[in-house]
C-alpha cells in the first residue's frame, strides 16, 4: 500500500486551507518595503489601536494587497481545477491548462478585448473586466475546438499533445502580429503576458469566483464519472457513462476556468500542472475530493509564489509567471526524469 | 446452427468498419442464455470488433438485441446494468486503488449525484474475492504485476453484476493456476444463469466452454458445441491445419504443428 501522507482527504483540505490563510495574511503585510507595518494590520484586524497612519495603510492593504492576495488564490485554484480536469479528461498525468492551447487562446482573446477596449489592465471598470473575461474563455475555447479539430477529436492523446503545441504556437503568433499593429498595448501585454497580479482588484476577484465554484460544483457532481473515464473510454462507455457530451463539458469547464484565470493574471505556468501532481502525491485519489484539494493546492502554490515574487528583491518585484515558469519549469524536468527512471507514471 | 432456447444476444447482418476499413461483413450469431461461448479464430478474424459491437461500443450498421431489445436504441445505463465488457488491455487509471476500480464496476447502479452504498461495497469485495485480489485492495493499480492487475479489471467487470459478461481475452496475464480459477468462475457464473461470451487465443482454455464460435476474416464461420467433432474440424481449418484438436482424458486440447515435422 502506498504510504500517503495524508490518509484523510478532509485533513489535507484543512491543511491546506490553514496554509493558505497564513499566506494571505501574510500578503496583507508584504509591501514595497518587504514584510511592513504589523502595527497597521493589527489595526485592520482590531487586535491594536489606530495610529495616525492606520487610514492609509488600511485602505493599502483593503483595496490593493488583500484582493491581489485574495486574486493570486482564486487565480492558482481556477489553474489547479483546470490541470486536475485536463488530466481526468485527457488520462495523461502531464496534461494541463496549456495542453489545449487554451492558455494561449485566452491570451488572443485578451490581446483582441484590449484592442477593442482600447484600454489598459489598470483602474479598468468591473464590465470591461467581464468582457475581458469573456473574450479569454471564447479565446480558451476558439483554441480547443482548433485543436481538437487538428487532432481529428479528442481521442488520441497523443496527438492531441501535438495540435495543442501547434495551437499554441499559431495562436501566440497571431497575438505577438495584433501587437505589432496596436503597439500602445505592448506594455499592459507585457505585465500580461510574463503573469502578473498587480491588476488584480475585487472587480477580478469576484468574476473568478464565478468561474470558479460553478467549475468545483460540477467537478465534485461528476466526480465518480472522472474516476470512471480512468479505465479509457471504451470501458467509461461499457459503464453506461455518456463519454462524448461529459468530454465536452469538461473541456468547456478547463477553458472557462483558464480564461477566467489568464484574463486576470495572465500567463502563469505550471500551477494547473504541479498542483494535483503534488495532490495525487499526498493523498489517495479519487476525483471528487481530489479535484477540491488540486484546487486547493493550486490556490497555496499561486499565493506563495505571489508573496515570493513581491519579497525576494523588494523594493522591486518578480513577476509572478515568471517565478512559477523557473520554479515549476524545474519540477516538470524533475517528475520527467523521475518518470523516464521509473519507467512509468509515478 | 441457430440454438435451441431463450437468446440473451442477438446479431443479424452486423458489418462494422473501422476507419473506414470493413472488419466485419455481415455476421449473424446466436448467443443462447446461460451458456458460455469462446469467439476462436486466427488474429485479426475480428473477434475483439465483433465483442465490442456485441457490447454497443461501435457505431454499427445491423441489429444487435440483448434479450430481444435493440441494444444500440437501448438507455447507457440500462445496457451497462445488463452487460458487462472487459476490453482487451484495458486501461486503469494507476492512482486508483485496486478497491476503487472494483467500485468502477458499481456505476451503472448509481445516479450521477448518488454515491456509493454499502451494497456497492458488498459487491467490489465479493468480486475482488473471487479473484483472489481482496488482499490488495488498498494497493494502487500501478503497484500491481499485469497479471494482479488482470485481476483487479476482472473483478471491475464481476462487480456490475450483469447477466452478461463479454470478456476479451480474460486470462491474458494470469498465471496456470489463475487461469484455471478464471475457467471455473466463468463456468460457475454459467451455472448460476450467466452468459458469458470470452475472446481466448488458448484454443485449449477455449474449448472449455460450452459453445463456441469461429471466426474468420471478419465472419462467423461455425458455431457449435466445443464437443462436438465439427466444432474441432472448423478450428483446424480456421488455422490452417496448423492446430489439432486431440481428446486426452476426456478433455479436448489443441497442439499447434510444427512446419518442421
Amino acid at each position: 500500500m502506498r504510504d500517503y501522507i495524508y490518509q484523510r482527504p478532509m485533513v489535507l483540505g484543512l491543511l491546506l486551507s490553514a496554509a493558505t490563510t497564513a499566506l494571505l495574511l501574510t500578503g496583507m503585510l508584504a509591501g514595497s518595503a518587504g514584510l511592513d507595518d504589523w502595527h497597521a494590520l493589527g489595526a485592520l484586524l482590531g487586535l491594536a489601536q489606530p495610529d495616525a497612519g492606520s487610514g492609509t495603510m488600511a485602505q493599502i492593504v483593503w483595496q490593493i494587497r488583500m484582493p491581489r492576495s485574495i486574486g493570486a488564490w482564486l487565480a492558482g485554484a481556477l489553474l489547479g481545477l483546470a490541470g486536475a480536469l485536463a488530466q481526468a479528461v485527457f488520462r495523461n498525468p502531464l496534461a494541463d491548462p496549456y495542453l489545449l492551447g487554451s492558455a494561449s487562446g485566452a491570451s488572443l482573446g485578451v490581446c483582441l478585448a484590449l484592442v477593442a477596449l482600447d484600454g489598459s489592465l489598470v483602474h479598468m471598470h468591473w464590465l470591461s473586466r467581464l468582457g475581458l473575461t469573456g473574450a479569454a474563455f471564447a479565446g480558451a475555447m476558439l483554441a480547443v475546438a482548433m485543436t481538437a479539430a487538428l487532432a481529428s477529436g479528442v481521442a488520441q492523446t497523443l496527438r492531441l499533445l501535438l495540435a495543442g503545441v501547434v495551437v499554441a504556437v499559431v495562436l501566440g503568433a497571431a497575438t505577438s502580429l495584433v501587437l505589432q499593429m496596436y503597439p500602445h498595448l505592448l506594455q499592459s501585454m507585457q505585465g500580461f503576458m510574463l503573469g502578473s497580479t498587480a491588476f488584480v482588484g475585487w472587480d477580478s476577484c469576484a468574476l473568478m469566483l464565478a468561474a470558479l465554484l460553478p467549475g468545483l460544483v460540477l467537478a465534485m457532481v461528476l466526480g465518480r464519472w472522472l474516476d470512471g473515464l480512468a479505465l479509457g473510454e471504451q470501458t467509461a462507455a461499457s459503464l453506461g457513462l455518456p463519454v462524448r457530451p461529459m468530454r465536452w463539458v469538461l473541456i468547456m469547464t478547463l477553458a472557462l476556468a483558464t480564461g477566467a484565470a489568464v484574463a486576470h493574471t495572465g500567463l502563469i505556468a505550471f500551477v494547473g500542472l504541479a498542483a494535483p501532481h503534488i495532490t495525487r502525491r499526498m493523498v489517495r485519489w479519487g476525483a471528487r475530493h481530489g479535484v477540491v484539494l488540486a484546487s486547493l493546492m493550486g490556490g497555496l502554490l499561486l499565493v506563495a509564489a505571489d508573496l515570493l515574487a513581491r519579497v525576494v528583491i523588494a523594493p522591486r518585484e518578480l513577476p509572478v509567471g515568471v517565478l512559477t515558469a523557473l520554479i515549476g519549469g524545474a519540477y516538470l524536468l524533475w517528475l520527467m526524469r523521475r518518470h523516464q527512471h521509473r519507467g512509468g507514471v509515478s | 446452427m441457430k440454438p435451441a432456447g431463450p437468446i440473451a444476444l442477438q446479431v443479424t447482418g452486423l458489418h462494422v468498419a473501422l476507419s473506414g476499413t470493413p472488419v466485419l461483413h455481415d455476421v449473424d450469431v446466436s448467443i443462447p442464455r446461460g451458456r458460455w461461448i469462446s469467439l476462436v479464430g486466427p488474429n485479426g478474424a475480428g473477434k475483439s470488433t465483433l465483442l465490442s459491437a456485441m457490447a454497443g461500443l461501435l457505431p454499427v450498421q445491423g441489429r444487435v438485441e440483448l434479450d430481444g431489445a435493440d441494444l444500440y436504441a437501448m438507455p447507457a445505463a440500462q445496457r451497462a446494468r445488463q452487460l458487462a465488457w472487459m476490453g482487451q488491455s484495458e486501461a486503469v487509471g494507476d492512482d486508483l486503488s485496486a478497491l476503487d476500480v472494483a467500485l468502477l464496476g458499481r456505476l451503472p447502479h448509481q445516479s450521477w449525484l448518488s454515491g456509493l452504498d454499502a451494497n456497492d461495497y458488498t459487491q467490489a469485495e465479493q468480486a475482488l474475492r473471487s479473484m483472489h485480489a481482496w488482499q490488495w485492495r488498498d494497493r494502487y493499480v500501478g503497484t500491481l504485476s499485469g497479471g494482479e492487475r488482470q485481476r483487479v479489471l476482472l473483478a471491475r467487470a464481476l462487480a456490475v453484476q450483469a447477466p452478461v459478461l463479454l470478456l476479451d481475452e480474460p486470462l491474458a496475464n494470469l498465471d496456470p493456476p489463475h487461469q484455471a480459477d478464471c475457467l471455473d468462475l466463468m463456468r460457475n457464473l454459467v451455472s448460476s444463469g450467466a452468459t458469458v461470451v470470452s475472446v481466448l487465443h488458448e484454443i485449449s482454455m477455449a474449448l472449455q466452454a460450452d459453445d463456441m464460435l469461429v471466426m474468420q476474416q471478419g465472419r462467423v464461420v461455425y458455431q457449435g458445441p466445443c464437443a462436438d467433432a465439427d466444432t474441432h474440424r472448423a478450428l483446424e481449418s480456421v488455422f490452417d491445419h496448423r492446430i489439432q484438436v486431440r481428446m486426452v482424458d476426456g478433455q479436448a486440447i489443441a497442439l499447434p504443428l510444427s512446419l518442421r515435422r
